[in-house]
């Protein structure tokens, strides 16, 4: 039985109080970090860890730390995302409404390795509670003398501060985030230059998503050695998967990464409602590609996950069962990019509007049978050609439902009606 | 109500005046209801920027009002996993007769305004819906029954 790292708090009364966090351990590691670690250290051990971003790039977190500028004269940022939108991930709210100080703790432990003395957090604006949390909990620290001036004797300074979002999936990406935070509509950059160079204000920037700073302090408090032995070769540690859809126990489950599909969905969330049968999985959000019923003894680790033809993304997985038709799956989450694209590229404005169009035709009886082709030459002249991962993302699942559920859409343009029965 | 942080605590930590803006609206939104050129005008007077940079960002995010809004805006999620366990159009057409109003409407009595919105990040919790700043999990026709006769009621 695996023991939660990442979540061992949060099912104590007052789970998110300082006082809480403390009687647990809590700050432990910052102390540590700031006393007996140098910042080369701390990005060493990082590496060594094998930490990868949770926020859906999976980018290690290590490397990243080593990008920014080592002159002590440039100001540096270490920007905190809490903008969690993607369909079908409810983790990072978890966290922060429930064991915030566990990401104040990764951010100082991080800010003072890459030598940044400002911290500014991004949070999603529907989240009314976690922004209630994350106030409280920076004030808490600040009392506690875990932030601010002269941290725990050290002479180390950082200010944080909480930045609420208006309602925009696209700041989850990480410089449209940087623009928002900048008070500015959230369009996404052209990359490079990275944040790691030219970030917040102009300045070099750290971006990570919540649930890989909640890892810092226990990286630091166990060792590296102890990280690195959870999970795969190149997935490790423990991972928040928030389960959802046609399952009976929908929720938040950590595990280690690697963790089987199969054990997440039956062991974990209860096996499928109705003792239906499985019909297809979304392993990690809605911008990632179906899997099929038979793909379910896939681990859950970046590289099986893209070697079975999908991505880890934000490891929230939707079930969908034999009554799921695959058409209005796709229709739906396509109508969601179509609503969220900022409408900088073109590819990406229009595209995904005339994708969205597309699928609808298709669902409600109206579908040709041209259709399919269109679909893909559509997605040939998204994917990739815009300035942010949105193009690549959108395609997804018409894509995916077409190469594996072929026949849903088949039947649905011949007989103009649904194969499910609704 | 929402808890914002002060504009001028705020302003003492951002190194660009245009960094404030958000914050800005959300004060503004707060004490005028909603954004109207008033509302955007004074901000943009505030912050020294034009009104021109403040309706760009406001209009970008769907959470700032440039309309006028009901006392207790519905907000109900059409995501994958809210439909999945019959959430979304169900649920919508369920609100839509009940109130008689369309999404993106307001009753007559400026007492509800419908929207039909993306992810909540409530999957766990579905088929879910907002009112103002609350969550509503887990529904079923009863419980929108239940809580919109008592919303009817209260002020």
């Amino acid at each position: 039985m695996f023991e939660p790292i990442l979540t061992q708090n949060i099912h104590r009364p007052d789970s998110e109080k300082i006082a809480t966090y403390l009687a647990h351990g809590g700050y432990q590691a910052a102390r540590k970090a700031l006393t007996k670690h140098s910042p080369e250290d701390l990005i060493e051990i990082v590496k060594k860890s094998g930490l990868r971003g949770r926020g859906g790039a999976g980018f290690p977190a290590g490397t990243k730390w080593g990008f920014l500028p080592k002159d002590p004269d440039i100001p540096k940022i270490v920007a905190v995302n809490t903008d969690e939108g993607e369909p079908g991930t409810f983790k990072d709210r978890q966290i922060v409404e429930c064991d915030p100080h566990q990401i104040i703790e990764g951010v100082i432990i991080a800010s003072y390795a890459i030598g940044a003395n400002r911290a500014y957090v991004y949070i999603r604006g529907e989240f009314f509670l976690g922004v209630k949390r994350w106030i409280k909990a920076i004030a808490d620290a600040y009392e506690n003398g875990y932030l601010g001036k002269d941290i725990l004797g050290t002479g180390f300074n950082l200010d944080m501060s909480v930045h609420r979002g208006a309602g925009a999936y696209i700041c989850g990406e990480e410089t449209a985030m940087l623009e928002s935070l900048e008070g500015k509509p959230g369009n996404p950059r052209r990359k490079p230059p990275y944040p790691a160079q030219v970030g917040l204000f102009g300045l070099p920037t750290l971006v990570h998503n919540i649930e890989t700073l909640a890892c810092i302090p226990h990286i630091v408090n166990r060792g590296p050695e102890w990280f690195a032995n959870i999970g795969t070769e190149q997935s490790k540690g423990p991972k928040i998967f928030s389960v959802s859809g046609h399952v009976n126990r929908p929720g938040n489950y950590e595990l280690p990464l690697g963790t089987p599909l199969k054990e997440i969905i039956y062991e974990h969330a209860g096996g499928i409602r109705n003792k239906r049968n499985l019909k297809a999985i979304i392993p990690g959000g809605a911008s990632t590609p179906v899997l099929t019923a038979d793909q379910i003894d896939t681990p859950m680790s970046f590289e099986d996950l893209e070697k079975s033809g999908s991505q880890l993304g934000t490891g929230a997985i939707i079930v969908m069962d034999e009554t799921t038709c695959m058409v209005e799956a796709a229709r739906r989450l396509t109508k969601f990019f179509a609503h969220e694209s900022c409408g900088r590229c073109v590819p990406c404005r229009i595209g995904s509007q005339r994708l969205y169009e597309t699928l609808d035709r298709i669902e409600n009886a109206r579908g040709r049978l041209d259709d399919l082709s269109k679909v893909e030459e559509l997605a040939q002249g998204i994917d990739g050609l815009t300035f942010c991962p949105m193009g690549a993302a959108l395609v997804n699942p018409a894509r995916s439902t077409i190469a594996k559920f072929r026949a849903d859409y088949e039947y649905h343009i011949q007989n103009k009606r649904c194969p499910s029965p609704a | 109500m929402v808890e914002t942080q002060n504009i001028y605590k705020t302003k003492n930590l951002n190194p660009a005046r245009r960094a404030m803006l958000l914050a800005a609206l959300y004060i503004a939104q707060e004490q005028y209801g909603w954004l109207s050129p008033d509302a955007i005008q004074r901000v943009a007077d505030r912050l020294d920027l034009t009104p021109g940079q403040v309706f760009s960002t406001a209009s970008f995010y769907t959470m700032f009002r440039l309309a006028p809004l009901g006392t207790f805006h519905i907000q109900v999620c059409e995501g994958l996993s809210c439909y999945l366990v019959g959430g979304a159009e169900p649920l919508i057409d369920y609100i839509v007769k009940k109130m008689n109003i369309k999404p993106g409407e307001t009753t007559p009595d400026g007492k509800f305004t419908l929207e039909v919105v993306q992810c909540l990040a409530a999957c766990d919790l579905a088929p879910a819906l907002k009112v103002n700043d609350e969550l509503y999990e887990r529904l079923t026709p009863e419980k929108i029954d239940q809580l919109i006769d008592f919303l009817a009621v209260k002020d």
